[in-house]
């Protein structure tokens, strides 16, 4: 066998080798992936984890007393549950419903009240109907939400809110005004 | 070179009797050159276009130290800055330092072992020629609208992704460069495992071509991957892949992998031709054969392959797991260990030998002295904690330009000094030589010692201005640089003058030196050497 065969299969094997490590600067593509999937780094694209609220005080309980009044007003309203038990900083959801019993459009303000008084500081409402002003169809029923957080900031010795709405008729004043 | 095409087509006198002579292929004048397939004109042409693209480099670097002079902007501005510190990385690596090895490589490799050629001669002539249209490339890229890539010669996504048509220009000019390291590496293994002279055993092999072999086969393992890497930044810029988009869901931190996975094995291309130049000279100079050859084999080979398992840590600050940190520290600290058995078998070698200080001797203790100090400043960042606090600062700069340029580029002027008397006949001018290794010294070190203090104290580089409290520091190295640069026209001036006029050079122009080229060659080596295979012991 002559040098130029030699050489010429070296020549040939060298190539290959060179070829293929082209490929494998390719093949480092999904091998990358895959060594960020097996060691939990890299996680762009994934949905990340829920955000946890972490600041609620677990050893406390506070009843919240679920409390309605229409002053003069034909709707029957009235919270969906009496009382909810809540820890200080978790976010709560309370419902109330209300039913227009008259045969005309009436819209009307809730307020609310707290007792005891000074709970009213430590009562953060994020979502209430008493934010704006409620217009109701005749014979409508609606239901009413309430999210609100309790301050972790409330008192020791307060173990009980009574939270009361009232609701006040808008129409019938701006109609005999 | 005149006297050699005048001498075409009869027989010359060189030594060895043979009769066929007819050594250009009929051809004369810029044809006798583009045509060559004689691996020491081929080398001879490498050795040019290194020098070229060196000077042409060290400009580069001049403007950018003048930049750096003085806070503020002054000559140049920010984009333009960024262009320049981007090519003069890639013209002198893959321009100037790479090529200058490969000019020895091509000289001295078949002289070595007594092979009358190179393997492929013809495939080596083009493995040449494609340099120069690679650095048209990069050269025409600053002429682009755009300019030159502004990236960094690392070449990271995603700014890769937003430069102007320059970038297509530099990604081509690498696949070329790629293919031509190549080509030039497949023929370098080829050379030395098929065509050593009877006798001439892989153990007895110079320590230069044992070195070149290993590198060779770094080049075609790494070099592919780099050719990869620009051609997924290509198909990413106008095929609509998206390997380094996160927008597309890919990553640019995988370009970095991919990239150090070429780059650090690249670091020992460029450094084990030069450990093999400086194993030639020291013992010669030493008038003693090397320590501990078998060592030395074992030590590049070691050195090889731990190149391929450390790249990460280039890249300590991307967020990976202290795992990977610890396991890249950790295989990086080991290269320590091989690097440092050559450091002390080059020692040993010294050790109770005849000394003597001609110009390659010094260049080559220049290289120990500096090479050591830069690989110091190597073991400092592979610590991570350290790392990340030095990361991209100056003291990087320093540490890779201690290893580059006080490493590779000290070597290739040992190994010119050394050699140039056995290609031309001819005899530099010792004195002008000495002048050239001290000045090159003591302002490399005025350019790159103080930019250590510099990085210490957090002067991020890639960057054209920096705050006052950088200037004094700053001042003192481009002052360096200028010296540095003028030392090199001595360079210059001696090579020419020794071409046109220097003394003629024994044989044997160094006494302890003992590979073949010196024993069983006239000097000038002929322009056909070894037709018939040398008689070895």
């Amino acid at each position: 066998m002559s040098i130029a065969t030699d050489n010429r299969r070296l020549f040939v094997r060298l190539a290959v080798v060179a070829a293929a490590m082209f490929g494998f600067g390719y093949a480092l593509v999904p091998f990358y992936y895959q060594i960020c999937a097996a060691w939990g780094v890299n996680s762009l694209g994934e949905v990340p984890a829920k955000p946890v609220n972490t600041q609620i005080d677990r050893s406390r309980t506070v009843t919240i007393e679920l409390d309605s009044n229409a002053h003069g007003l034909p709707w029957r309203f009235r919270p969906l549950v009496r009382h909810i038990d809540v820890h200080p900083g978790e976010l709560t959801t309370v419902e109330y419903e209300v039913v227009n019993e008259r045969n005309e459009p009436v819209t009307a303000q809730a307020v609310p009240s707290y007792g005891p008084a000074l709970a009213a500081a430590y009562f953060n409402k994020l979502e209430c109907f008493c934010f704006t002003q409620q217009t109701l169809a005749p014979g409508e029923t609606r239901r009413l939400p309430v999210l609100f957080v309790v301050d972790p900031r409330l008192p020791k010795d307060v173990n009980s809110i009574a939270l009361s709405y009232t609701f006040f008729e808008l129409t019938a004043r701006g109609a005999k005004g | 070179m005149s006297a050699i095409v005048d001498s075409h087509g009869h027989a010359h006198d060189h030594g060895h009797g043979h009769d066929h002579h007819d050594h250009h292929g009929g051809y004369g004048g810029i044809m006798r050159w583009v045509t060559t397939t004689n691996h020491k004109d081929i080398g001879t042409m490498y050795l040019w276009f290194a020098g070229l693209m060196f000077f042409i480099g060290g400009m580069m670097a001049i403007v950018i130290r003048l930049e750096l002079f003085q806070p503020g902007l002054q000559f140049v501005n920010p984009d333009f800055y960024n262009q320049l510190v981007t090519s003069h990385g890639l013209i002198m690596i893959f321009g100037a330092i790479m090529p200058a090895f490969v000019g020895f490589a091509n000289w001295q490799i078949p002289m070595m072992i007594g092979a009358p050629d190179m393997a492929f001669a013809r495939l080596n002539n083009w493995s040449f020629w494609l340099l120069p249209f690679a650095a048209t490339l990069l050269v025409m890229a600053y002429f682009m609208p755009g300019g030159a890539p502004g990236t960094g010669w690392t070449l990271y996504s995603p700014l890769t992704v937003q430069q102007g048509i320059g970038m297509d220009f530099t990604i081509f000019a690498v696949h070329i460069l790629g293919m031509s390291s190549i080509l030039g590496s497949i023929n370098i293994i080829t050379t030395i495992l098929n065509m050593r002279a009877p006798g001439m055993t892989m153990m007895r092999l110079p320590l230069f071509v044992w070195t070149w072999l290993i590198t060779a086969y770094l080049l075609v393992a790494a070099m592919p991957v780099l050719a990869g890497a620009v051609t997924m930044t290509l198909t990413d810029r106008h095929f609509g892949t998206t390997f380094f988009n996160a927008a597309g869901g890919g990553d640019p931190v995988l370009y970095q992998h991919i990239f150090w996975f070429f780059g650090h094995p690249e670091v020992y291309i460029i450094a084990l031709p030069a450990f093999g130049v400086v194993s030639q000279v020291i013992p010669a100079f030493s008038r003693k054969p090397l320590f501990g050859y078998a060592s030395m084999v074992y030590a590049t080979s070691a050195i090889a392959i731990l190149s391929f398992i450390v790249w990460a840590h280039h890249m300590y600050t991307v967020g990976m797991p202290v795992t990977g940190q610890l396991f890249f520290m950790y295989a990086t600290t080991l290269i320590a260990v091989p690097t440092g058995v050559k450091v002390f078998n080059w020692v040993a070698t010294m050790w109770k030998g005849s000394l003597s200080f001609e110009t390659p001797m010094l260049f080559a203790l220049g290289f120990l002295f500096l090479f050591t100090l830069g690989g110091f400043t190597g073991l400092v960042l592979s610590l991570v904690p350290i790392d990340i606090q030095l990361h991209d600062t100056y003291y990087v700069v320093a540490h890779f330009h201690y290893v580059m340029v006080a490493g590779a580029m000290f070597s290739a002027f040992a190994g010119i000094y050394f050699w140039l008397p056995k290609w031309t006949g001819k005899m530099y001018n010792e004195t002008l030589g000495q002048w050239h290794f001290w000045l090159t010294l003591i302002f490399f070190n005025v350019i790159f010692f103080v930019q250590h203090f510099l990085g210490m104290a957090g002067m991020p580089r890639r960057i054209p201005d920096y705050p006052l409290m950088f200037q004094t520091w700053n001042e003192v190295s481009s002052l360096g640089a200028f010296g540095f640069a003028l030392a090199q026209l001595i360079f210059l001036y001696n090579l020419f003058t020794t071409l046109k006029s220097g003394q003629p050079a024994l044989q044997k122009q160094w006494e302890g030196a003992d590979s073949i080229d010196w024993t069983h060659l006239p000097t000038p080596a002929p322009y056909h050497t070894f037709e018939t295979p040398p008689v070895l012991k």
